[in-house]
This record gives structure tokens, C-alpha cells and sequence, in this order.
């Protein structure tokens, strides 16, 4: 789990309404939500982004509905990891479940420059600029939520359990 | 066996074990599950992804389409549809229209949400049971086609902080307002993940009901789940309704707490929340003579009988001012039949409010009163986010019942003594 992307910076508190707003939610895949992710906070980002660029959000990133049209919009659009300062929890999970890489950050980032190139080791918890020169040491997810990553999320995980139990 | 919190022995009795500690990951048994329209059909898709062939309990699993139902959109009615579709091919009850329901406020009416149970529903407001004394959390739909699929869930045991209140309520001081000035006084992020324990002569003294709109908005300070210990008006409130034996679970009186934070309410006025955060609170008196443009009363938060009678008491006789317009909602079906049999639907019509079917609907923007760019809305719902009630430059004042109605007879902000 080792991305290089661009990075797109976010204040605290950035609630799901604001990630997917609520006039979108009568769609309900990854590739349809895509272009409306963030849209909230501001409509001009989703055509600014690439795949596989970075959000690097702040304090409880996520908090409020439980809609996991929120990470499923992310995920549509090809960001490839959401790290910040902290998550709401529900919002933690849904991302995790649908296989959707996070990082918690809580150091700052000095230079929040939007677009700028970073690199993300989610296993190892660190967030890089420059090359590698500057490298901000995070928290790697739970040992739980690394299992429910490699399977490419909670019912991937599920279905290897249910199958292990069959076979035993 | 170590003292346990009310929170960690109900988890530890789902977990098979004696004790739980806070940070522990735990796998836990489900009482009662549930999901809506926004999340049913993700939840149902997934099932049909993983070829799961039925629920692990359909006794303890129900749908309820009322965010977006009666549909508005032909985007909606597809959606609707579906869940119909899907609800049948899965054998899971299915409520809507007459039989609706926002979905927290169903499961407790259904008498499936118990003292001592493990509660998780398809909504982040899921939090709201705990008043009852059981754990209650909210997740999304990946978690609940999980929970569906295998009837368990894993949990991160929460530590517990405990708000012990003190002191008397004054006149038109509510649950509401306990709860709107505890999230303005911790932040909405001051309980991340943690059990928030609601104790004291002030809980005591609160209706059933408003006690569940306390633990409604432990989601707003980041709550993992909300509770209060069961008493004998819990225990009169849930005799009458139980679908199922239940079994109360009491905390020791020894156990650990991560924190204990005491609230004195002796001067507390009616509390007002601000946009954009749930946190952003201050005195009504701050904001009293506030132009508004619409007045929404209902939500989970506020839709029970106990707040319409409390909101009925001051419409009564009167007429809502002519600059602005007022919506009231109850959260489910039964209870909009008993304000129809109580006469309180004829105060609020009178009054010249529009009187709404069940749905989440002016909460979350989605229909049945959306903001229009500029406008201002004082509501007895739980967040006021950007954009949260319509257009991103709308904006929410979150206040309890009672205020909501003073206001929508004043114009303004207001309190019940200026009317």
C-alpha cells in the first residue's frame, strides 16, 4: 500500500454532507458518485483531481451521516488515500469496508500547497514530500482494519471466513 | 471479574466474555438491525454480490423508505422501487407509507430495542437508543450487509466519559438543551469514539423521550454510542411495547471512567447552535429577534409525542407569524395517528403550519422543505453543517421544540414568556 499522487489539502471538520452531498444519494456506485466527491466543500475540485491523487484533511475528517456514498464517491473518483489529523468513526469503517485506504496524520503539513506530490506508506503510517526528505510519521490502521484492507474490504473479508469455516 | 462500565458489560455479554477493556477489539452478537432508503440499497446489493441467500434473523432485521418516500423524482421512485424488489427476494419487512417511520424512532417503537441489547443501525442517529439503556451505534451499509449476512459485528471497545449534571432545569430547558450545551462545551469531536454516560438528578427528572434526544446527538461530539442507566420510567416506557424477553444490564458503581465531567445547569437558558456546527453554541437571549425564514419541528431528534404536545400547548390559539413558514414532522406513522387523535394535528393545521408524513426529508435536505440559497432556518433537528438543509449558503439554527414553536408564532427567535 504505497502511493505517489498529488495532494489536495482540507480544514477540520469536514462533514459526509459536504463530501457527498445529499442530492446525489439516489446513486449508489463508486464510478457514479465519482465525479460529485467533495462537491460540498467546493464544486470546482472533483475535475481538478487525478487518480490516484491524495486528500490531506484535518481534525475529525468525515464526522456526521453514516452515508457510505461519501468513501464511495473518493474511491469513484481515484483517490487513492484520505489521511488526516483524525476520522469520525463511522466514517473510518465505511472507508476501510469498501477498501478505500486511510491514514491518520496528526502532525502538520508546513507546505499545503494544492496539487503538490506526496508519497503515502499506509502500512508503515508515513506521509512523504520531497523526494523523501521531508517524511511525517503517522499511526498504521489497526491490525483489524489492515485485514479488512488486504481483503479489499469487510465483505471480501467476510466471505474468507465464512469460507475457512466451510472447509474446517 | 473487573468493574465494568453499563457499556462494557452489555458488550462484554455479546462478546461471551466476563469483562471488556477500553481498546479492546471485540466480535459481538446483534440484537436488532435495521437500514433506510439511502442505505438499503447498498446493503441489499451487497448480499446479492456475495450470493447471500437470506438475513441471520429476520425477527430482529426491518427496512423503513421514508427519507425519500412517497418518492419525489422519478430518480427516487427507481430507487424506491428497488428496495421493494430487493426487500422481498431477502424476506425483510419492509415499512413504508402508512406504516413508515424514521428508522431509530421505529425500532423503539417496535418494542425490538431493549434494555441490555446490542443495537446497530444503518444511520449514524442509531446512537439515540442508548437512552434506554442499551449500547447503541450507528454504521454505514458495508457493516450492516455484514451484520445481515452473519448476525455479528466487531467493535472497538469504547472508553467511557461520564457527564454527570447537576443542579434544576428551568422553565423551557429541555433535553435538547443538556445536550446542544454539552457538544458546545466539549467540541464535536470531544467524545471521539467514547461512551457518553448521561447521570444525575437532572437526567432522572427528564421524560423518557427527551432523554432520547440526548443520546440522538452523541453523534455530534463523536460519540461511539450514548447511554443512560435504565430506571423505573425506562422500564414503564419499554414494559408496554417489548416484542421480546429482555434483561436490564446495570453498570458497577466502582467502575472506571476515562473522564467525568460535571454540568451545572442551575443558569442554563434554552441553547441555540449556530451554523455550521453543532458546537457553535450560545444563549437563545444571544440570538433572540434572529429574522428567520422557516421553522422545521420533527426529526429523530425531535418528533415524539412529548415534544408535538410541548409544541401544541404554546400553537394553540394562535397563528404563525406571516413572514415565515413552518413544517412540523412526527417521526413515525403511530405517533402522527395519536396527534390526529389527540387534536393536536388541528392546533398545528389552525396555526397555519404544513403537517407532514414521517420522513427525514428537511433534516438532510433531501425534500418536504429545502433551504433556497440565503435562507435561514430554525430547527429542532441535530446538525447544521454547509449546506446540510438545501444550498450551500443556507443556513440552520439548531433549538429545542418549544423555542421552535415561540419563534414560529414571534417570527423570530424567541422564547415561550414573549408570546
Amino acid at each position: 500500500m504505497w502511493h505517489q499522487g498529488r495532494c489536495w489539502f482540507f480544514d477540520d471538520d469536514v462533514d459526509t454532507d459536504q463530501i457527498m452531498p445529499t442530492r446525489y444519494l439516489a446513486l449508489r456506485t463508486a464510478e457514479a458518485l465519482g465525479p460529485y466527491a467533495l462537491s460540498g466543500v467546493d464544486p470546482a475540485w472533483p475535475p481538478r483531481v487525478a487518480r490516484g491523487d491524495i486528500v490531506v484533511a484535518g481534525w475529525n475528517f468525515g464526522c456526521g451521516s453514516s452515508r457510505e456514498h461519501a468513501p464511495l464517491g473518493l474511491l469513484g473518483h481515484g483517490v487513492a488515500c484520505v489521511v488526516a489529523k483524525s476520522f469520525s468513526r463511522i466514517f473510518y469503517r465505511n472507508a476501510a469496508n469498501i477498501g478505500l485506504n486511510l491514514m491518520v496524520l496528526q502532525q502538520d503539513v508546513a507546505d499545503r500547497t494544492q496539487g503538490r506530490d506526496g508519497w503515502v506508506d499506509v502500512a508503515n503510517g508515513r506521509l512523504s514530500f520531497d523526494g523523501g526528505a521531508t517524511v511525517l510519521q503517522g499511526a498504521a490502521p489497526a491490525p483489524i482494519v489492515l485485514e479488512i484492507l488486504a481483503y479489499g474490504g469487510l465483505m471480501g473479508l467476510r466471505a474468507a471466513q465464512a469460507a475457512k469455516a466451510t472447509a474446517t | 471479574m473487573p468493574p465494568q462500565t453499563i457499556t462494557e458489560r452489555i458488550i462484554a455479554r455479546h462478546a461471551d466474555r466476563d469483562a471488556v477493556s477500553p481498546g479492546e477489539y471485540v466480535e459481538v452478537r446483534v440484537d436488532q438491525t435495521w437500514s433506510d432508503d439511502l442505505g438499503a440499497p447498498i446493503t441489499l446489493g451487497l448480499l446479492e454480490t456475495y450470493g447471500i441467500a437470506e438475513v441471520f434473523d429476520r425477527d430482529r432485521v426491518f427496512i423503513t423508505s421514508m427519507v425519500n418516500a412517497p418518492a419525489h423524482s422519478i430518480e427516487t421512485a427507481e430507487v424506491l422501487k428497488l428496495i421493494r424488489e430487493l426487500s422481498r427476494k431477502f424476506d425483510i419487512t419492509l415499512y413504508e407509507m402508512g406504516h413508515a417511520a424514521i428508522h431509530n424512532a421505529k425500532a423503539i417503537e417496535l418494542g425490538k430495542t431493549l434494555p441490555g441489547e446490542l443495537i446497530v443501525g444503518g444511520n449514524s442517529h442509531a446512537c439515540m437508543a442508548g437512552a434506554l439503556g442499551c449500547y447503541a451505534t450507528g454504521m454505514g451499509s458495508t457493516d450492516i450487509a455484514a451484520i445481515l449476512a452473519t448476525g455479528r459485528t466487531w467493535l472497538e471497545v469504547p472508553r467511557t466519559i461520564r457527564y454527570r449534571y447537576i443542579g434544576k432545569l428551568r422553565p423551557w430547558v429541555t433535553g435538547k438543551d443538556l445536550i446542544l450545551h454539552t457538544i458546545g462545551r466539549i467540541g464535536v469531536a470531544g467524545a471521539d469514539n467514547a461512551a457518553m454516560e448521561f447521570v444525575g438528578e437532572p437526567i432522572a427528572q427528564l421524560e423518557v423521550e427527551e432523554r432520547l434526544s440526548m443520546s440522538n446527538m452523541a453523534i455530534e461530539a463523536g460519540g461511539q454510542n450514548a447511554i443512560c442507566q435504565p430506571d423505573a420510567k425506562t422500564f414503564a416506557y419499554v414494559e408496554k411495547i417489548a416484542q421480546r424477553p429482555w434483561q436490564p444490564v446495570f453498570g458497577d458503581a466502582d467502575a472506571r471512567v476515562s473522564e467525568e465531567i460535571v454540568i451545572d445547569i442551575d443558569a442554563l437558558e434554552p441553547v441555540i447552535a449556530a451554523p455550521f456546527l453543532p458546537s457553535n453554541t450560545t444563549s437563545w437571549c444571544e440570538v433572540k429577534g434572529l429574522p428567520l425564514d422557516q421553522v422545521y419541528i420533527g426529526s429523530c431528534t425531535n418528533g415524539w409525542m412529548t415534544d408535538l404536545r410541548a409544541v401544541a400547548a404554546i400553537l394553540k390559539g394562535r397563528k404563525i407569524a406571516d413572514n415565515l413558514r413552518v413544517i412540523v414532522i412526527p417521526s413515525t406513522a403511530q405517533i402522527y395517528r395519536r396527534a390526529v387523535e389527540e387534536g393536536l394535528a388541528q392546533i398545528f393545521l389552525e396555526a397555519g403550519a404544513a403537517f407532514s408524513l414521517p420522513t427525514c426529508g428537511p433534516c438532510i435536505g433531501a425534500h418536504a422543505g429545502v433551504l433556497a440559497d440565503g435562507e435561514r432556518c430554525l430547527a429542532t433537528s441535530n446538525r447544521n453543517f454547509p449546506g446540510r438543509q438545501g444550498a450551500l449558503r443556507s443556513e440552520t439554527y439548531l433549538c429545542n421544540p418549544v423555542i421552535a414553536a415561540a419563534s414560529a408564532i414571534k417570527g423570530c427567535i424567541a422564547s415561550p414568556d414573549d408570546i
